[in-house]
């Protein structure tokens, strides 16, 4: 997942300084770790979710801000030293405009301007912020051209460590990890604004929270991620790195019950069925927007037939140097979530 | 004549009028010449001038990447950092993006050339920019990081002047250090004219000694933001030494560059072209009067007196019109040749020496063109009234002078211009220019031609009562008797020639007060400039290493830099240097410094341009505040046409916090080689500033200086040339239009026993006394137009005054050659009206 962090790997050279390994076994530490790492080498503070509007309309939602590190010389003084670089990224998908809508900050962190706080979430990327408050609750907020919207997403479950106790594999080396842990089940609360109408939206968000100094294998041509919130206050997270051939270099992800009962999916649980292909008319590349997933849960199969909230929820970031992909809103019977579908227009390179 | 038979007036006319040509096809060609030699002036210098413009325009817009406004640093020590971060939260900014902007120098050792390749330097966020300034981003071709501090962007133009290729190893030399970068792109949205290098801003602050400081924001501002309201928001946040600056005001402050330069230009241009027209109304005078009695026959046939008028007009607009076209192809001609010869700015020394591409402009040339027809039009219509007014009857049998001699001519015509004239040199500049200066001269050229049949009279009158021999005595009493005939030809000789004086006046006191000013600010032995030294110039302990070269007997070190008072108006030049009071060409008298603050000298240019007047006090926006000095004194300065400041050094030093120095001015000891000196100095230098420092002595600086100030005077000098041969041409086409018309009176003079000689004697005389009261009248009016130039016109435009010296070699020429000219065109065209038949001669008549 998280594809749009390699628009920003692009800005690495090859030359890396020594970042900090994503090793199992670290305890985690909340408010400390819903701030910024600022020693790995990327971070990011994922929101994805369903919003209705007072006229009971859904629509599909992400906001998230990046942090990456880039090799700089440490000696340099300048305040200016590009030592932090943030980007923040936000998209709306509405079923009745038929494609997604997004909007984008990027900046060197520094002045005041773009700031990350290593104790808890306290973000500033200009005109765009995403705070945590001590009662638990994250607010944020993102002005774009076409759309605006200040949020409150509060926490109805606590947080669900990925992986091995938030020590999450993304491939065959042990190194090829993240520190993963996940909110599932935000309660939303907010305002959309469009076209210059502020409307009052209400909803059910995931919080994606990762940091890692290596997380995609050489041999990975992209990934495909879903995140779902079920109906009966479970939540359930798969992702699935491919090769060229398309079989999975590696795959994963965790199921939790309303009672906080969790179980972590090894490659093994995991298998998609790619499904009906969407093709893009904008660039070609053929999506499976309606994939079949099979997991095991404790020893039996649980099989979701996944819906996308509309077809076209494709991403075109190449003006600005990013990639092609697609991620949006679904829904599974029971349950509905978000869906993001990489490297099927051309390689992802790193 | 019944009524049956009507010929067609037009008819009769167009033939009058080919024949007219036919039979004198020199005097249409001279008058289409002049036309077309002011129109093609005009249009040239215009054309040039807006070829300039837009290359400095496209130059700025180049480095400063179309930004919605932009702040700049007062001088290049730039401001606080921390503005940045209070104006990207300033409403109505979308985007901002920090900058530092410093000259450097690829050094010579790498580009392989004497000289080291200046270029601009820009340190910038990549992140930010691309939101403000995209065309200053450089795309590396392997999208390697834009942040690798290793990686610079070089514009093509920096490529070329550099001598490097993508991928090369590049060393840049700014603020003392040098420092090598690979070239990892091409910045390919910056046009080609521009040596611009672009770095990571963290970078640019470290290396090169900027930490804390910018020079720039750049500023996008929010879509639908009303405009003035952000500027006014911004501006409530700048503080003392930081300006805001839209492109309005960027282009004022670039258009400031040459304003002045360039409507002198065209006011010449303009006079060429007045010229010009004096020669269609004495050409198209002498030829209404040869053919009075053609007009005549034709108001019997039954022309009306206002078709006539019509015909002579038409044929002035036809010359014209020849003119007219003759004058913009010529003049497209010669912008391209002088741009090609001199550069953008006619050597004016304005402009770098960038590429510059001449655009042919249909709506001036058709605007240049219009003016010639018009002056040529206006030009006819005095004669063609003239003609239409004549009675038929009379002028059907008389070819002379229309007016009795015994008739006075009025001098007060004349005498109310030059008044109105001198009025109108008395009043303030309209717009930043002496247009009332330029009227002034229109007028004191009007009144001097009007007054001249009443000056030539009361010039001859004491001649009159001489006894002389006879061919002299005919002379006089022609001219005499006949003022209006001589006053055509006057006039052509008296515009010509009072313009000519009037430049050779103001050129030559001109470069006689900057000759006197060299000497005055001149008077060390040897002097060292580093060049691009506006970020760091030499250190103290560079300037002890100098202080310490044997054979140096003392040594003073300046410091000069660009301080930008106002938002529209170009840099001044702040300097610093020990005893300024002893050491710079006051004018006028010195101010007592109250205690305890600070003295500072200004040039005169700042005087007109930023009202101030010495015991006046003004803020110098340094060192992040507003630093007040008290104006102690006013000097002297023909270099820099913005305004510049002079501080004691040390005051310099506490109120900058720089305490590095670009300039020194050297005394050798006694016996020291000066060659030898300037070697040992640029070993201390070092090869880093070395390659920067330029060493000079006086003779070479002032060699240098009057061939700059010649060459930004070279189409000066053109003009004034071609002003001097229109004048001959026309004295010379007046003459022998006038000597054939009088083909009858020779045949009479031959009847009554006057020897051919003597008749020839006669037109010389006459010749060479029109040539003696023009050339007296032209350098009289001449001078006093000169004096209009020297104390109007050019404090207004350039606002520095001059001291007057009159080029007497120059005038004593002038005279000679255009009396000579008078006679000798005079007595040539008599030959050939004097070897006709006397008797057919004579037959003519009746």
């Amino acid at each position: 997942m998280r594809i749009l962090l390699l628009a920003l790997a692009l800005l690495l050279p090859a030359a890396a300084p020594t970042y900090p390994v994503v090793t199992p076994g670290k305890p985690f530490a909340f408010p400390r770790d819903h701030g910024a790492h600022p020693t790995f080498r990327t971070e990011w503070w994922y929101v994805t979710g369903w919003l209705k509007t007072p006229e009971g309309k859904d629509l599909g939602f992400q906001v998230t801000f990046f942090r990456t590190r880039p090799p700089t010389d440490p000696a340099n003084p300048s305040a200016f030293a590009p030592g932090q670089i943030l980007f923040a990224h936000a998209a709306l998908s509405d079923p009745a405009l038929g494609k997604l809508q997004h909007s984008q900050r990027i900046a060197r962190a520094g002045f005041g301007l773009a700031e990350t706080s290593a104790r808890t979430t306290d973000i500033v990327l200009d005109d765009w912020r995403m705070k945590r408050t001590p009662d638990g609750r994250i607010r944020t907020s993102i002005a774009g051209s076409e759309f605006a919207f200040e949020l409150t997403l509060t926490p109805s479950q606590p947080e669900l460590l990925q992986g091995d106790r938030g020590y999450s594999r993304k491939g065959p080396a042990p190194a090829d990890a993240s520190y993963y842990y996940t909110l599932p089940h935000l309660k939303l609360a907010g305002t959309l604004t469009r076209a210059g109408t502020p409307v009052t939206v209400t909803g059910q968000a995931w919080l994606d929270r990762e940091w890692s100094s290596n997380y995609l294998n050489p041999r990975a041509v992209g990934w495909d991620w879903l995140g779902l919130n079920m109906d009966d206050g479970s939540a359930l997270t798969l992702f699935r790195i491919r090769d060229a051939k398309g079989a999975a270099v590696w795959a994963g992800g965790s199921h939790r019950t309303r009672t906080g009962q969790q179980t972590t999916l090894a490659p093994s649980d995991v298998s998609f069925s790619p499904g009906r292909l969407w093709r893009s008319k904008a660039t070609g590349a053929s999506y499976p927007v309606a994939p079949t997933v099979t997991v095991m849960l404790r020893g039996k199969p649980l099989t979701l037939r996944i819906k996308p909230l509309f077809d076209n929820q494709e991403l075109d970031s190449r003006g600005g140097g990013g990639p092609v992909y697609w991620e949006g809103a679904v829904t599974v019977p029971g349950g509905r979530g978000y869906l993001e579908l990489t490297g099927y227009q051309s390689p992802l390179k790193m | 004549m019944t009524a049956a038979w009507q010929p067609p007036p037009t008819t009769a006319a167009r033939w009058m009028v080919i024949g007219e040509w036919r039979a004198h096809p020199a005097r249409l060609v001279i008058g289409a010449l002049a036309i077309a030699v002011g129109v093609a002036l005009g249009f040239a210098v215009h054309l040039v001038n807006q070829t300039a413009l837009a290359s400095f325009d496209r130059a700025v817009r180049t480095v400063n990447g179309a930004a919605d406004l932009q702040i700049r640093a007062a001088t290049p020590a730039g401001f606080a950092e921390s503005l940045y971060p209070r104006i990207a939260r300033t409403p109505g900014v979308a985007a901002a993006s920090p900058v530092v902007e410093i000259v450097a120098f690829a050094s010579a050792s790498t580009t392989g050339t004497a000289n080291p390749a200046p270029m601009t330097l820009l340190g910038l966020d990549v992140l930010r920019a691309a939101a403000v300034t995209p065309s200053l981003i450089g795309l590396p071709p392997d999208r390697s990081s834009p942040f690798d501090p290793d990686a610079i962007f070089l514009s093509r133009a920096a490529l070329t002047a550099a001598k490097k290729n993508l991928g090369d190893r590049i060393t840049l030399t700014a603020a003392n250090t040098s420092r090598s970068f690979t070239i990892a792109g091409i910045l390919a949205n910056t046009g080609n004219d521009q040596a611009i290098a672009v770095i990571d801003i963290a970078d640019a602050q470290w290396r090169f000694a900027q930490l804390g400081k910018l020079q720039r924001i750049d500023i996008r501002l929010a879509q639908g933001m009303n405009r003035a309201a952000a500027m006014a928001a911004i501006n409530a946040r700048l503080p003392a030494d930081a300006r805001l600056v839209s492109p309005e005001n960027a282009q004022a402050s670039s258009d400031s560059l040459s304003r002045a330069y360039r409507v002198n230009l065209e006011m010449l241009a303009m006079v060429a072209l007045l010229t010009g027209g004096f020669l269609v109304y004495s050409a198209q005078s002498l030829s209404v009067a040869r053919r009075r009695p053609q007009f005549a026959l034709l108001r019997v046939l039954g022309l009306r007196p206002g078709a006539l008028t019509v015909q002579i007009v038409l044929e002035g607009a036809i010359v014209g019109l020849i003119g007219a076209g003759l004058g913009i192809a010529i003049g497209y001609g010669l912008a391209d040749l002088a741009v090609t010869l001199l550069g953008g700015d006619l050597g004016g020394g304005l402009l770098g020496r960038g590429e510059v591409h001449l655009d042919f402009s249909a709506p001036a040339a058709l605007v240049f063109a219009m003016i010639g027809i018009a002056v040529a039009i206006a030009s006819s219509l005095v004669p063609a009234l003239e003609a239409a007014r004549a009675k038929p009857a009379i002028a059907l049998k008389n070819a002379g002078d229309t007016t009795d001699p015994r008739h006075r001519p009025a001098g007060w015509p004349g005498l109310v211009l030059l008044g109105l004239g001198g009025l109108a040199a008395l009043g303030p500049p309209i717009a930043e220019l002496p247009l009332l200066g330029y009227a002034a001269m229109a007028l004191l050229l009007a009144g001097g031609v009007a007054a001249m049949p009443f000056l030539a009279r009361a010039l001859l009158a004491p001649l009159q009562n001489l006894s002389l021999p006879a061919p002299l005595d005919l002379a006089l009493k022609r001219l005499w008797g006949a003022p209006q005939q001589a006053a055509v030809a006057l006039c052509g000789i008296v515009a010509s020639t009072s313009l000519m004086v009037a430049m050779a006046v103001m050129v030559s006191s001109f470069r006689g007060s900057v000759d006197d000013w060299l000497v005055q600010i001149l008077p060390s032995d040897v002097y060292l400039h580093i060049e691009g030294a506006e970020t760091a110039g030499l250190d103290p302990t560079a300037q002890a290493r100098l202080a310490a070269t044997p054979g140096v007997a003392k040594i003073r070190f300046l410091r000069q830099i660009p301080l930008r008072l106002a938002a529209d108006r170009a840099p001044v030049i702040l300097t610093g240097q020990p005893d300024p009071a002893a050491s710079i060409p006051l004018i006028g008298r010195t101010i007592p410094v109250p205690a305890g603050e600070v003295a500072a000298y200004i040039s005169e240019p700042m005087v007109w341009l930023y009202n101030l007047k010495p015991g006046d006090r003004m803020n110098l926006p340094l060192g992040g505040k507003s630093r007040p000095v008290f104006i102690a004194g006013v000097w002297r300065d023909y270099a820099r046409q913005f305004g510049a400041i002079t501080l004691a050094d040390r005051d310099f030093t506490a109120l900058t916090g720089d305490r590095t120095r670009s300039e020194a001015a050297i005394d050798t000891a006694p016996g020291t080689d000066p060659a030898k000196l300037i070697t040992a100095l640029r070993q201390r230098l070092g090869p880093v500033i070395g390659a920067q420092a330029m060493f000079a002595e006086p003779r070479q600086m002032r060699a240098v200086a009057l061939s700059i100030f010649d060459r930004s005077f070279a189409i000066t000098y053109a003009l004034e040339a071609i002003a001097i041969v229109i004048g001959l041409v026309g004295v010379a086409a007046t003459f022998s239009a006038q000597t054939l018309a009088r083909t009858r009176e020779f045949g009479m003079l031959r009847h009554i026993g006057v020897r051919r000689g003597q008749i020839m004697t006669m037109l010389a005389a006459e010749g060479a006394l029109l040539g003696i009261i023009g050339v007296i009248a032209g350098l009289a009016l001449g001078v006093l137009m000169s004096q209009v130039l020297i104390h109007v016109v050019n404090p207004q435009s350039f606002h520095w005054t001059m001291d007057t010296r009159i080029p007497w070699p120059l005038f004593a020429g002038l005279a000679a050659a255009l009396t000579a000219a008078a006679a000798g065109t005079a007595a040539l065209a008599g030959r050939r009206a004097v070897s006709a038949d006397a008797i057919r001669a004579v037959r003519e008549d009746w």
